[in-house]
């Protein structure tokens, strides 16, 4: 019951946020300050988690594949489809639910504990819209190019992985990434990571929106929203696939 | 003027507001005054709207505001300054864009001439050389005085103040209420301010109601407030020190 009443609110609170809309010229500059809050601070961050990962996933494959008679280049294509197919659309997103998720419960549920979101409520303005909709753009903009560079960089591993160990030579593995490359992967990953953010965003606000309380129940609000934003993204992932791959 | 008549307010089986009417008026300094728990910020915040009320109504010179759309009630937000208990400054924002955001929200005002009504405002609260600084670098009074500039950045009608000059020293909190009882003469706005500070009470206290769990139990002026014979408003007065001294000489 109060699961359904969660998502009944959660219902109206996209619509307060999506809807009665405050002044573009607003927005704009909110966006390009999100764009920067949210996705510039976490490049590094990405960058490492692919780098290694992508060095990984390409000596577990290799390690898979010992026999002689699959040839040397398939290394670098399961390398990439994995990349593209799952870890870097999937995993980021979820390392990023964690990392900006966090970020936005906590500091939008801060903002109601300490009356921030009640003051802008009595100055006439659409708070929900004001705090959350640049949040959502943002990540919508920008984290389809931090999972184009996730897996840019993860194949950049798995060349590196590949080559310092000797199990797959450059050229092999270059062939291997190149071979039967089919666009649409791309295009799913893309579409993947763009409901991802849509969920990150928007749950992770919902949780921070609705904070009561204090400090205590603030990290409650942050720890909830990460926990409900990795199941639905976990579930999301099934139901695009299917729909998608199936 | 402000007024509510017949709210009540539970949740679940505890009243916070029961049967509450009161009116405030223009020009003057309004006081809400009652202990802790009494139901004070509550009243308030069924005023503003941001707790809906069971039961009652509550005029903005004579617009029932319960039975308003969103966006009438919006439109009167807009004349409405508030000064919440905690100020409630924007933490990631600079003491400038805090009395700016107003303004750049709502007003249409062109930046040029929102700074200069920035830089009035800041100086109206005796505040010099913080624009730049963030509400954390800031004491705790001269945030409540950064939350009075927010708030009379439009020019309000109706100013609410929640416990105003709570956790300030003495002079600080003299410096706060001679300020809002300027400003409330100044440009003639219907104040309403919570508080439990009974030298503001005696200080700036053209309208006092108290009132004790949800319920108004007196009203009247500062002049009747220490002659008063109603037992629980003296029990609620003479429990501070200072007043229970003063009374003995009395
Ligand atoms: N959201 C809420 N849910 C349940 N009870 C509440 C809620 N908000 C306030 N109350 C109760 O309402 C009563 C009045 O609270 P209110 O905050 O108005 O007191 P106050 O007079 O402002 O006190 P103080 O001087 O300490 O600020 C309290 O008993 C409080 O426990
Ligand atoms: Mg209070």
């Amino acid at each position: 019951m109060d699961f359904l009443i969660a998502i009944g609110q959660y219902i109206l609170f996209l619509k307060s946020v999506f809807f009665k809309l405050e002044k573009k010229r607003i927005y704009y500059s909110r966006i390009i300050d999100e764009i920067n809050i949210l996705g510039m601070s976490s490049i590094g961050f990405v960058a490492f988690i692919s780098v290694f990962v992508g060095a990984v996933v390409t000596l577990q494959v290799a390690y898979n594949m010992e026999n002689p008679l699959l040839p040397t280049y398939l290394i670098g294509l399961s390398s990439r489809d994995s990349l593209i197919l799952e870890f870097s659309p999937t995993m980021i997103s979820l390392v990023l639910a964690g990392k900006i998720g966090s970020h936005i419960a906590s500091s939008i549920g801060t903002m109601r504990v300490t009356e921030q979101i009640d003051a802008m409520d009595v100055m006439g303005i659409n708070s929900a819209s004001y705090l959350v909709l640049p949040k959502v753009v943002a990540t919508i903009l920008i984290n389809p190019f931090l999972i184009i560079l996730s897996i840019a960089l993860g194949l950049v591993g798995g060349w590196l992985a590949g080559d310092l160990t000797g199990i797959c030579p450059t050229e092999d593995y270059l062939l291997g990434i190149q071979y039967q490359f089919i666009p649409f992967n791309l295009a799913y990953a893309i579409i993947k990571t763009i409901i991802f953010a849509f969920i990150i965003t928007t749950v992770c606000a919902f949780f921070g929106y609705t904070t009561k309380g204090g400090a205590l129940e603030v990290g409650q609000a942050s720890t909830q929203g990460v926990v409900y934003t990795s199941i639905l993204i976990i579930i999301c992932n099934y139901l695009i696939t299917n729909l998608m791959l199936g | 003027m402000i007024e509510i008549k017949n709210i009540s307010k539970s949740f679940g089986e505890k009243k916070v507001l029961n049967n509450l009417t009161a009116k405030f008026d223009k020009g003057q300094i309004n006081l809400i005054i009652g202990k802790s728990g009494s139901g004070k910020t509550m009243s308030i915040k069924c005023m503003l709207g941001l707790q809906n009320v069971d039961k009652g109504s509550i005029f903005f010179d004579g617009i029932d505001f319960t039975k308003i759309k969103e966006k009438e009630r919006r439109n009167i937000r807009r004349e409405i300054g508030v000064v919440f208990q905690g100020s409630a400054l924007f933490d990631s924002m600079t003491i400038e864009d805090n009395v700016m955001f107003p303004l750049k929200m709502t007003s249409g005002m062109f930046s040029k001439d929102m700074r200069k009504r920035v830089d009035f405002c800041l100086e109206r609260v005796d505040l010099h050389n913080v624009s730049k600084l963030y509400p954390s670098e800031l004491s705790g009074g001269m945030q409540k005085r950064v939350a009075i500039a927010r708030a009379i950045a439009l020019n309000p009608k109706y100013l609410f103040c929640d416990e105003p000059n709570s956790g300030l020293d003495p002079t600080t909190s003299k410096v706060i209420d001679n300020l809002l009882k300027e400003i409330t003469y100044e440009y003639n706005i219907t104040t309403v301010i919570n508080t439990h500070d009974m030298n503001s009470v005696l200080e700036i206290g053209d309208n006092i109601i108290f009132i004790q769990d949800g319920s108004k139990k007196w009203s009247g002026g500062r002049d009747d407030f220490l002659k008063s014979n109603n037992s629980e408003l003296n029990e609620f007065i003479f429990s501070s020190a200072t007043f229970s001294k003063l009374k003995s000489i009395m």
